[in-house]
């Protein structure tokens, strides 16, 4: 072994491969963009000509500290691996504060109808914190819960910023400002679409499950019909439920008076239920399938009914599995929700195709982004439920 | 008895399977070329249209186009995806592969729409971003099933191989990648369909494809256009999928 030979100089690899990247990033992509008006596209502005010499120092430190801790020496490697999980929230911090402060202060100076945008410095900058505290994260091997507490640090942190007047001057904010009722209201209409789409998904997946569990012939042409869905392009869902649905609401007028249409809600809420069903029924199945056969038989043993079976064993020891199946479903469900716009059902989805449509990139953000973070706490918060669910002594 | 039985019924199964292949690829064909023998029918269907067929482009050009998108983009997805999901299994990537999996499973709770969407303001508009948006997204589960391909592989199945005398090279090319390569199909087609999805939304970022009839009868209230776009993009996922299941079950060892 070489290694023992020669001392290493690299802790971590991986901090300093990111690290590399984006000290390149930061250096050819512009930290904003400055444009006089919102229709005009702006002149880049570099990270050392945006921020003044305090905040370039406090930079270089973290930058520095980061640096340090990818360094086998002097720090021993858990204390390295803390120094760079800690850095990460300072350098998020910065790098936010930095943004508003010199959108701030280059509004100050022109015209009323100028605009600062963020540029690809600020968002490497901002990947680079995320993916260096997920690193570090793992080498420290914390556990759920912890991560879940620094990432509510870190949320934390960025509610602060939006709450405060900090980013307010950026285009984006100002966008957001401009369109604050509807941006509110089309978010609920997105939770409102996936929830809609969740409930009648598993009060029908969950039963589907359990009949793919007892028999056969059901599981196979079961599985096949809901394979074909997932396979379907969502817009083609959505736009083959246009025709059928607009003529079941006119061959039936209290169904129209009901809201049913064949654009916007009800062909949204339809082609999410189809969709979501073949990950609901298939973990149902896999979660009861795996339930063993000596726990079942010996279940039978202590003379419970087949109704006590499933009520106490079968579906508390498949609960997990059913809930990884709920976690795919909820995240796919946001997801296509934001296609859905696109046939008039609303969500963060209308502002990205309106933005698209104009050519108005922080509408477009101004959907997009939303989406993304509300899929990711989706993500994490039934992960966490899936670990809760799981009977204690197989965590 | 009964494993005879299992067999003649796979068998059967696996035959049905390829005629259903060969007469939904022959009716995507068909319809790609003669959708405008059609036209009458969807006159009769939409007496209100005074434009049923879609003619700004043939379905022809649409579907190349479509396609183009979605092979060059998983072309991409696969060359580097399998290169990544191999170096973080050598001994000299190693330290990357927690690093790369949580990024492979972060990145696929991004929606692909907005991942599209958010590709328009590094990328602008028509080609390039649908092409950008659709390799980033591809990549993820090619390199996800990459990993986990090769994880499958037992570590006694490597030391036989090394005992044999094998060079690591050789038994990645001999060992590793044949017994992993089912899973890694496997993550190619999610990828694919994936795509075969996103690249309908393409062009409401300007790229041609089958979209464009589709979104552009969504947008001027002609169903007649989106079930022309939708019939075809829909047809060409189910083809794609089952061609990828026939694939995939030809390097499925001792199923």
């Amino acid at each position: 072994m070489p290694r023992e030979h020669t001392p290493r100089v690299i802790g971590n690899r991986v901090l300093l491969t990111l690290w590399l990247a984006a000290a390149i990033g930061v250096a050819l992509l512009p930290f904003a963009t400055l444009s006089p008006n919102r229709l005009v596209s702006g002149q880049p502005v570099m990270l050392w000509q945006a921020l003044p010499v305090w905040q370039l120092g406090g930079l270089g430190l973290i930058a520095a500290g980061l640096l340090l801790a990818a360094l086998a020496r002097p720090l021993p490697p858990r204390a390295a691996d803390w120094l760079g999980l800690a850095l990460t929230l300072p350098l998020l911090g910065l790098a936010l504060f930095a943004l508003g402060d010199y959108a701030q202060r280059a509004l100050a100076e022109a015209s009323p109808a100028a605009r600062v945008s963020q540029g690809g410095a600020f968002w490497l900058l901002l990947l680079a914190a995320a993916l260096i505290a997920v690193d570090a994260l793992q080498r420290l091997r914390l556990g759920l819960l912890s991560r879940a507490l620094f990432a509510l640090l870190a949320l934390g942190l960025i509610g602060a910023c939006l709450a405060s007047d900090l980013l307010a001057p950026l285009s984006l904010m100002r966008e957001f400002a401009n369109q604050r009722d509807i941006f509110v209201a089309q978010g609920l209409r997105h939770l409102s679409l996936v929830g809609g789409a969740l409930l009648p998904a598993l009060a029908l997946g969950l039963p589907l499950g359990l009949v793919a569990t007892r028999s056969r012939r059901w599981r196979d042409g079961l599985f096949s019909v809901l394979n074909v869905f997932q396979t379907l392009p969502s817009i083609a869902v959505f736009g083959l439920l246009i025709a059928p649905l607009a003529a079941l609401a006119h061959a039936v007028p209290w169904l129209g008076e009901l809201g049913v249409s064949g654009i916007g809600v009800a062909p949204a809420i339809i082609a999410l239920v189809l969709y979501s069903l073949l990950p609901v029924v298939r973990n149902t199945y896999a979660g009861l399938a795996g339930v063993p056969a000596t726990t079942l038989e010996a279940a039978r043993g202590m003379g419970m009914t087949s109704r006590q079976i499933l009520w106490r064993v079968e579906l508390p020891l498949a609960l997990p599995v059913i809930l990884s199946g709920l976690r795919i479903v909820t995240v796919q469900a946001i997801g296509l929700t934001v296609v859905a716009a696109l046939i008039g059902a609303g969500g963060f989805g209308a502002f990205i195709f309106q933005g698209l449509g104009q050519y108005a990139i922080d509408l477009v953000l101004l959907g997009a982004i939303p989406t993304i973070v509300l899929a990711v706490i989706a993500d994490f918060l039934l992960q966490l439920l899936v670990a809760a669910s799981r009977p204690p002594g197989t965590r | 008895m009964s494993v005879a039985a299992n067999r003649t019924g796979r068998l059967r199964r696996a035959a049905a399977g390829n005629l259903t292949l060969a007469l939904l690829a022959l009716l995507l064909v068909g319809l790609t070329l003669g959708m405008g023998q059609l036209e009458p029918l969807f006159r009769a269907l939409f007496p209100d249209l005074s434009q049923p067929l879609y003619s700004r482009d043939s379905f022809l050009n649409l579907m190349l186009a479509h396609i183009g998108l979605v092979l060059v983009s998983s072309l991409i997805s696969v060359s580097v995806g399998v290169a990544a999901g191999l170096f973080v299994t050598r001994p000299a990537g190693r330290e990357f592969e927690p690093m790369v999996s949580s990024l492979a499973a972060i990145g696929q709770t991004f929606p692909p729409a907005a991942v599209l969407a958010i590709a328009v303001p590094l990328a602008g508009f028509g080609f390039t971003p649908t092409i950008i948006a659709l390799s980033l997204y591809g990549l993820l589960p090619v390199i996800q099933n990459t990993i986990a391909g090769l994880g499958t592989v037992p570590a006694s199945t490597r030391e036989a191989a090394r005992g044999n005398g094998m060079s690591a090279l050789q038994i990645l090319w001999r060992v590793e990648l044949p017994l992993a390569m089912r899973v890694i199909i496997a993550g190619i087609r999610v990828s694919v369909i994936i795509n075969i999805g996103t690249a309908t939304i393409g062009s409401t970022v300007g790229a041609k494809s089958l979209g464009t009839p589709l979104i552009a009868g969504l947008v001027g209230n002609n169903l007649a256009y989106v079930i022309q776009g939708a019939l075809l993009v829909g047809l060409l996922a189910i083809v794609t999928d089952l061609a990828f299941e026939r694939l995939e079950r030809r390097y499925s060892f001792g199923g």
